[in-house]
């Protein structure tokens, strides 16, 4: 009998190991459900999966009696603008700065310390301070977002950059590369890859300051939608508004997880490429 | 066809005398194998041949000019590892050279200039035998092929002097024995000055013209830091000397482990 460290699952065991978490939570909900809607009808705790479905037509299939939009749709469509805008510009941020303070011994003398410090800066305790300046519109919560990523993305991007061997970089100056040459030809492509593993990586917290910034002040968004519903403990839709998150969000690394393997077959060979 | 002098040069770290005192000089077109023990400084004298360092004390000079306060391209450098760029395939990296110098601003080039240059990329690569490789990133390339790939890339810059870190440490000796022909033929007919650091002594005195030994020759422990590496011996060669005499010396050094007669330890010829 080899010891259990060197025990593999077979291809049909891999498949059913993997779907047994989800079958057990998805079992444990149905049962915790049908007991509590068996001793009250009206619980609306654990909502049944009818109810769900119900819940889900609603919001994502027929349009609201009140504004006549699809309100699944309209909220997407807000929350994703605004993720999208805040992790843009956290990844502009974060390029720039990363590879200066990683590339370049002046921007490091002069940035380093001030990124450790800034990073410790706990983002919801600026969100006040964010709704003061930039009002309470798109702006505060794309800013939130920023001010939650963009520091960890700027340092993660430096630290990156600070682990290409030295000998590249002087081997790029014996072929005669400027310092501007360096970055664009030896430094940003290396990087790329690099960022889509950091940019997955802090995707999770661009989230939760996107929902925490829509639960606060908002009048549209995912976030915002789950909050309201909270007052009417709207079970049946949270659950499924909740669940469409976790899809969109996965979806994303899953997506981003591809391009990195599709747009960089070198990076792979790397050995540092697994995710 | 270049000269090298070095005169007086020192360098430590924090007070730790790593090199001490070297000075010699280098004819044009000589290929000069470095050996001495390991951390006796033979990597850190290549730095600073390539002015990624500067000397503590001292001074180097090509062509009786002084260095250059950085690595520029007149000095090509093939290091043990890392040479290559692993995100361009192995055409992208030989033309990295010549693209850099043509397009300031993207050290990129594009259409028609961009197939010139790859066409000459490829002569390179021809020239290291690394012509159906082309296409394959360095991760898919064996050591050996890296380190040709390495050489290629260096030699596309057209170098006047070519230094050489344990290029060919890592290889197995039936793959060396190729790569040291192909080295000696190149060397040969660039007529660059090359500076070569091995641990192989075989390795030293079949390519070199000149073999140079870095060790301690102090070495009681309160020593140990005033003290740095200098010239223990200083061997040249006559390449025209057939390749069995040059080898029967090299073992006869590795036999004495480097201990050789007073009469041969001279010192800067
Ligand atoms: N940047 C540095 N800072 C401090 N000490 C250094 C530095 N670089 C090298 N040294 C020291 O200088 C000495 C020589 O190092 P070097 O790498 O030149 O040795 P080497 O002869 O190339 O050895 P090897 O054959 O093992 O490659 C070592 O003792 C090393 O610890
Ligand atoms: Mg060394």
């Amino acid at each position: 009998m080899p010891r259990f460290v060197n025990r593999r699952p077979g291809r049909a065991a891999r498949v059913i190991l993997a779907a047994l978490p989800f079958a057990l939570a998805i079992g444990a909900y149905a049962i915790g459900s049908h007991i509590r809607l068996s001793e009250n009808p009206n619980d609306k705790l654990l909502p049944s999966f009818t109810a769900l479905a119900d819940g889900f037509t609603r919001f994502a299939i027929e349009p609201d009696r009140r504004t006549g939009d699809i309100l699944l749709w309209v909220d997407t469509l807000a929350s994703l603008s605004r993720l999208a805008a805040g992790i843009a510009l956290s990844t502009l941020l974060g390029l720039v700065v990363g590879i200066g303070v990683g590339l370049l011994p002046y921007v490091r003398a002069s940035m380093a310390g001030f990124l450790a410090v800034l990073s410790m800066i706990p983002p919801l305790s600026v969100l006040p301070i964010l709704f003061i300046v930039f009002g309470l519109g798109e702006l505060s919560k794309v800013m939130l977002i920023v001010f939650g990523v963009a520091p960890f993305l700027m340092r993660d991007i430096a630290l990156r950059v600070g682990e290409l061997p030295a000998e590249q970089i002087v081997k790029a100056q014996t072929l005669g590369a400027s310092t501007w040459q360096i970055i664009t030809r030896v430094v940003l492509p290396q990087v790329w890859p690099r960022l889509i593993d950091a940019v997955r990586l802090s995707l999770g917290a661009a989230w939760l300051f996107l929902i925490a910034a829509e639960a606060i002040a908002s009048e549209s968004g995912l976030g915002y939608r789950i909050f309201l519903l909270r007052r009417y403990l709207a079970m049946d839709v949270i659950l499924p508004y909740v669940a469409w998150i976790t899809l969109l969000a996965f979806t994303f690394d899953w997506a981003l997880r591809h391009l990195q393997a599709r747009a960089f077959p070198w990076f792979a060979g790397e050995g540092r490429g697994r995710s | 066809m270049t000269a090298v002098s070095i005169r007086n040069v020192w360098k430590d770290y924090d007070g730790q005398v790593v090199l001490e005192n070297i000075s010699f000089d280098v004819a044009p077109h000589s290929f000069v194998s470095l050996v001495g023990p390991s951390g006796c400084g033979k990597s850190t004298f290549l730095r600073m041949l390539l002015s990624q360092e500067a000397p503590s004390r001292g001074e180097i000079r090509v062509e009786g000019e002084p260095l250059a306060s950085e690595p520029m391209p007149d000095r090509g450098m093939v290091f043990q590892k890392y040479s290559v760029y692993p995100h361009l395939t192995a055409l992208e990296n030989v033309a990295l050279g010549l693209e850099l110098e043509r397009s300031p601003l993207l050290g990129r080039l594009f259409g028609a200039r961009r197939r010139a240059v790859l066409e000459e990329a490829a002569a390179g690569l021809e020239a290291v035998g690394l012509a159906p490789a082309r296409d394959k990133y360095p991760s898919q390339l064996s050591g050996g092929m890296q380190q040709r790939l390495a050489i290629a890339q260096a030699l596309i810059k057209k170098p006047r002097i070519l230094l050489l870190d344990e290029p060919f440490g890592a290889l197995d000796p039936g793959i060396r024995a190729d790569i040291h022909d192909l080295m000696l033929d190149l060397w040969w007919n660039t007529k660059m000055t090359v500076f070569m650091v091995s641990h192989d002594l075989r390795e030293a005195f079949y390519l070199g013209t000149r073999v140079i030994a870095f060790d301690r020759t102090r070495t009681r422990p309160e020593e140990q830091a005033a003290y740095g590496a200098t010239i223990t011996f200083d061997i040249p060669l006559d390449p025209a000397d057939p390749i069995k005499a040059r080898i029967r010396a090299a073992e006869d050094a590795a036999a004495k482990d480097l201990d050789l007669p007073v009469s041969i330890q001279t010192n800067g010829i």
